[in-house]
C-alpha cells in the first residue's frame, strides 16, 4: 500500500469516527485541532485497528498528537509485518 | 436530629485474602496482590496481571444449590457481610432486623455469569440461557442475598456509579443511621471483573498497566484491576456503647458531586467540590484531616488531577498530609472499591498505621504530595478521606474518625 493510500485511509477513518468532513483532516492536523480528546482517540486507533488488522501498543497509542503519527504508526506496523499476528501479553 | 455513627464491624475479601486480618496484614506490610491473572488463559490480553481473590472455593461458604443462584461478585459480598456481623458481635431482634438497612455499591454485577450464558449462545449455538442468569447478574444480587441470608428486611438497595459506588452506597447508609432513619445498617460494595469479554474492554480503553499498579509515581502506567467485597456494620455510637461493641471509628461526613465537564476525562473542580462537601457534612476544616486514602488509580489523568483537587482545597495543609493509595496492592475494584478503602483507612486510624503506596519508583512533579512511598508510616491522626472519582464524573468522599471512645 502506497503512502498515499494509507492516508487517504486513515482520514476516511478519522472523518468517520468525528463526524467530520474528511477535506477538514490533512495529516498536518493535530488531535488538538480536530477537537478529538482522550477518549476519541483510543476509539479512532479502535477503528484504525480493526482496518489493518494490527495491533496497537498503549504504550505507542499514548504519543499520538496528530494525524500523520496515526499514520506513521501504521505503515511502522504493517512495514513490522504485525498484521494479522495474535496480540501478545 | 443528627446521631454519631460508629461502624463495629469490617469484613473484606480480597486478593490480599479472604479475611480482614489479611487484607490489613498485606497493607500494613506493602505487600501487594498483584500477579498473572489465571481466570483468562495466557496471551489473550494485552495485560497479564490482575489482583484476583486466589484458591476462592465457594463450597467453602454455600452449599451447591446457593452456589448456582450467586455470581462470583455476590458471594465475595456475602461472605464480607458475615464476617463483618460476625466481627460486630450483633444479637437480632425482630425489631432490629425491621430497622436495619442494607446498601452496597456495585459497578458491573455478575458480568461473568452473563459471558458464560452469550459465549453459549452465540458461540457454541446453543439456543437457551440459564433461567438463573437474571438473578445472578443483577447488581443488587449480594445485597439481596444479604437480606435473605440474615433475615433483615429494612430498606435495601445497591448504588451504581461507576468506580464511587460504594462510597456512594456507605455515604446512604451512613445518613440514613445519623438521621435516625434506620438503627443499623449494613454497607459496603463487591466486584468480579475477571471474564474475558469485559477485561478486552478495559484492554481497549488503553488504562489498565502492562505491569503493575504505581500511583503517583512518574513511571505509573495505569491501574491494575481487582476483585472482591468488603462490608461494614455502622450503628449509632449510644447503641455500640451501650451494648459493649467493639469501635473502629466513626463516619462523620460525606459529600459528593458530579464534574459534568467528560464521560471519561476527570476534573479537579468536580472532586474538590466532593471534598469540600464532605468537609463541610463533617463541620471540619481542611486542617483538621491528617491523611487521605486516595482514589489513586495510578492513570495519568486520575493521579494528577486527584493531585490538583486536593491542593486546591487544602492549600498549603496539603504539604503537611499524608496520601496513599492502596489500590497499589488491593488493586481497582471498582463498585467495591470505596468500600475496601474504607475499611483501609479506618484499620489505618484505629491501628495508627498508614498503608503506602506500593511500587512507587520515582516522583512526579505533577503528583507532588507525602504519598507514603512503599513503607507503612506510624502517625496518629485523627481525621482522615477517603476518595472516590468515577468514569461519568461522578465523586463521592468520605470522612472517618478515629474512636474516641
Amino acid at each position: 500500500m502506497s503512502y498515499e493510500e494509507l492516508t487517504e485511509r486513515v482520514r476516511k477513518i478519522i472523518a468517520s469516527a468525528q463526524h467530520l468532513p474528511q477535506e477538514k483532516i490533512t495529516p498536518d492536523s493535530t488531535f488538538a485541532e480536530l477537537g478529538i480528546d482522550s477518549l476519541d482517540g483510543i476509539n479512532i486507533l479502535f477503528a484504525v485497528e480493526s482496518e489493518f488488522n494490527i495491533n496497537i501498543p498503549d504504550d505507542a497509542a499514548q504519543n499520538i498528537r496528530s494525524v500523520r503519527d496515526v499514520i506513521d504508526g501504521i505503515a511502522k506496523l504493517l512495514e513490522g509485518g504485525q498484521a494479522g499476528q495474535p496480540v501478545s501479553a | 436530629m443528627n446521631r454519631r455513627v460508629v461502624v463495629t464491624g469490617a469484613g473484606v475479601v480480597s486478593s490480599l485474602g479472604h479475611n480482614r486480618n489479611d487484607f490489613w496484614s498485606a497493607l500494613s506490610a506493602g505487600q501487594p496482590g498483584v500477579g498473572p491473572i489465571q481466570a483468562i488463559q495466557r496471551g489473550l490480553l494485552r495485560f497479564p496481571n490482575g489482583a484476583e481473590v486466589r484458591n476462592w472455593n465457594p463450597a467453602v461458604y454455600f452449599d451447591e444449590k446457593e452456589i448456582g443462584l450467586l455470581d462470583r461478585f455476590a458471594q465475595f459480598g456475602a461472605v464480607a457481610a458475615r464476617e463483618a456481623v460476625a466481627d460486630a458481635a450483633i444479637e437480632w431482634t425482630a425489631g432490629l432486623r425491621e430497622n436495619t438497612a442494607i446498601v452496597t455499591g456495585c459497578c458491573v454485577g455478575g458480568q461473568g455469569t452473563e459471558d458464560e450464558g452469550f459465549v453459549n449462545l452465540y458461540r457454541n449455538n446453543i439456543p437457551r440461557v440459564n433461567p438463573l442468569t437474571i438473578p445472578r447478574t443483577m447488581e443488587n444480587a449480594a445485597a439481596s442475598r444479604i437480606s435473605l441470608e440474615m433475615g433483615i428486611v429494612g430498606p435495601t438497595y445497591t448504588v451504581s456509579t461507576a468506580c464511587s459506588s460504594s462510597n456512594h452506597a456507605i455515604g446512604q447508609a451512613f445518613w440514613m443511621v445519623r438521621s435516625g432513619a434506620v438503627e443499623m445498617a449494613l454497607t459496603g460494595g463487591s466486584e468480579a471483573v475477571f471474564s474475558l469479554g469485559f477485561l478486552k474492554a478495559w484492554e481497549a480503553m488503553r488504562v489498565v498497566s502492562p505491569d503493575t499498579c504505581r500511583p503517583f509515581s512518574k513511571d505509573r502506567r495505569g491501574l491494575i484491576l481487582g476483585e472482591g467485597g468488603a462490608m461494614l456494620v455502622l450503628e449509632p455510637l449510644e447503641s455500640a456503647r451501650a451494648r459493649g461493641a467493639k469501635i473502629y471509628g466513626e463516619i462523620v461526613g460525606f459529600g459528593m458531586s458530579s464534574d459534568a465537564f467528560h464521560i471519561t476525562q476527570p476534573s479537579p473542580d468536580g472532586a474538590a467540590r466532593a471534598i469540600r462537601g464532605a468537609l463541610a457534612d463533617a463541620a471540619l476544616k481542611p486542617e483538621d484531616i491528617g491523611y487521605i486514602n486516595a482514589h489513586g488509580t495510578a492513570t495519568q489523568a486520575n493521579d494528577v488531577t486527584e493531585t490538583a483537587a486536593i491542593r486546591k482545597v487544602f492549600g498549603a495543609h496539603a504539604d503537611r498530609l499524608a496520601v496513599s493509595s492502596t489500590k497499589s496492592m488491593h488493586g481497582h475494584t471498582l463498585g467495591a472499591a470505596g468500600a475496601m478503602e474504607g475499611v483501609a483507612t479506618l484499620l489505618s486510624l484505629q491501628h495508627g498505621l498508614l498503608p503506602p503506596t506500593a511500587n512507587y519508583r520515582e516522583p512526579d512533579p505533577a503528583c507532588d504530595l507525602d504519598v507514603v512511598p512503599n513503607t507503612a508510616r506510624a502517625a496518629q491522626v485523627e481525621y482522615a478521606l477517603s476518595n472516590s472519582f468515577a468514569f461519568g464524573g461522578l465523586n463521592a468522599v468520605l470522612v472517618f474518625r478515629r474512636a474516641t471512645v
